[in-house]
């Protein structure tokens, strides 16, 4: 019976780890790092966990979770509340109705994937920053953060593979 | 349960417009609400600020053994630097000491009362989490240690931001290069009066300038103490003129390697900076 109970409690330790990766990527975010105009421009880790695990187990990351994710990135942030997750909630929503179409394609699908839906959340938080403001912002951090996130997604997509396979296969 | 299914299968049908209208409304209740929001963003930052103090030490051990390397390479023109400033320096200090006492001397003559004697708390910034669009920072100094709303927070070199947000063991500063950031200040040569308008560059604009004003690129820049918010007299910066012909200000902290931070108590707050200090100011 012990045997039963630990291989649950083991289930829900393996089935939280999308949840607990996301969370972390947020956080990793969130370290500043002595370099020139990187506050400005962080690394999207978050969203390329997003992408990743809504493509393969959107089963594990239900969109309600996802807005409590993006809720807690605004409170900390300081950010506009709800600003975070109107944008994951988007890419959400666009990934789910496209899952089929990246499942099974070739990494670089993926990868031009991950590239559309990073211009589409930046063009998302500029919008809705620009509205918060009544004004015209620089467009460029939030492209650059895309840009970021796009040469970084290979090596983050590698480390979510190996979480993945090694956790829930 | 039948009943309820068909109300299920429109929820579920509209789930996601669903939860972007939720979003939309949150982003509204916080611009009405500001004071429920800020009270949940104290709370949460002061829950997730001992994570991100762990989680900082390891990016801030690599940098600093980075620069460790960095300033091998250059030892010796920075020493010979060093040298040249330390004996420029010297000459100050007998300056500074002679001033010194003449300053003392002067004042015992007029009976000047001097201005309290501020008091300093030193806190570890642990994280940038705003964003493309935000400049903040997370302290890990709060009420307990005696930081309030509204205080001036210093680097080394000068003036970083403002204490926006206090929580019991955290706070958020605003930096100076914010979007909301405005901060009166004073040329130092010409005593031209401004105002110091972060707009989330790095070189923060001088706004306010009458139209036939001189701003000479090189000139210091001071807090003026007008409104009340800051003391008169804290090192802010050095005008530049930017593109486009605008004056901005280069900060003279590095504000994109802050280590540590002074959070700076000058005393009663007042005037209209009790309004600035008051809840809202970062919606």
């Amino acid at each position: 019976m012990a045997g039963g109970l630990f291989n649950q409690l083991d289930q829900t330790a393996r089935n939280l780890v999308p949840f607990t990766v996301t969370v972390l990527a947020m956080l990793v975010g969130m370290v500043p790092l002595p370099l020139p105009g990187y506050a400005m421009v962080t690394v999207p880790f978050m969203l390329m966990c997003l992408f990743y695990w809504v493509i393969h187990r959107p089963d594990l990351l239900r969109p309600l979770v996802v807005f409590a994710i993006g809720l807690l990135q605004d409170l900390i942030g300081g950010t506009p509340i709800g600003s975070t997750s109107m944008v994951l909630i988007m890419a959400y929503w666009l990934l789910i109705t496209q899952r089929r179409f990246f499942l099974g394609r070739s990494f670089v699908m993926l990868w031009i994937g991950f590239a559309l839906v990073a211009t589409g959340a930046a063009a998302v938080q500029w919008s809705v920053f620009a509205l918060m403001t009544a004004s015209l912002l620089d467009a460029r951090p939030v492209l650059v953060q895309a840009l970021m996130g796009v040469a970084l997604f290979p090596l983050m997509a590698w480390l979510l593979q190996r979480l993945h396979r090694a956790y829930l296969s | 349960m039948r009943i309820a299914a068909p109300l299920w299968g429109m929820v579920q049908r509209f789930y996601f417009p669903l939860l972007i209208l939720g979003a939309a409304a949150l982003m509204m209740i916080g611009h009405v609400n500001g004071g429920a929001v800020e009270q949940a963003r104290t709370r949460v930052t002061d829950a997730v600020s001992p994570v991100l103090n762990v989680m900082s030490r390891p990016a801030a051990s690599v940098a600093d053994g980075l620069e460790y390397f960095r300033q091998l390479v250059d030892l010796h023109d920075e020493n010979a630097r060093l040298r040249e400033e330390n004996s420029r320096l010297r000459q100050w200090e007998q300056a500074a000491l002679r001033l010194d006492a003449e300053n003392r001397s002067l004042r015992s003559l007029l009976s000047f009362k001097p201005d309290p004697a501020a008091r300093v708390v030193t806190g570890r910034v642990v994280g940038d989490p705003g964003g493309a669009f935000v400049r903040t920072v997370v302290v890990t100094i709060g009420e307990r240690d005696g930081v309030a709303r509204g205080q001036a927070v210093m680097s080394g070199q000068g003036l970083v931001g403002r204490i926006v947000q206090v929580g019991d063991w955290s706070s958020r500063v605003l930096l100076i290069t914010d979007l909301n950031a405005r901060i009166p200040v004073v040329l130092e040569s010409s005593r031209q009066r401004a105002m110091l308008a972060g707009d989330n560059s790095d070189h923060p604009l001088l706004t306010y300038l009458p139209p036939n004003s001189e701003v000479t690129p090189g000139e210091r820049v001071f807090t003026s103490g007008h409104g009340g918010l800051f003391p008169p007299g804290l090192p802010v910066g050095i005008v530049e003129i930017g593109v486009g012909g605008k004056p901005r200000v280069v900060p003279m902290a590095d504000l994109s390697r802050l280590e540590h931070v002074q959070v700076v108590d000058f005393g009663t707050v007042g005037g209209v900076a009790a309004e600035a200090t008051q809840p809202g100011a970062m919606k």
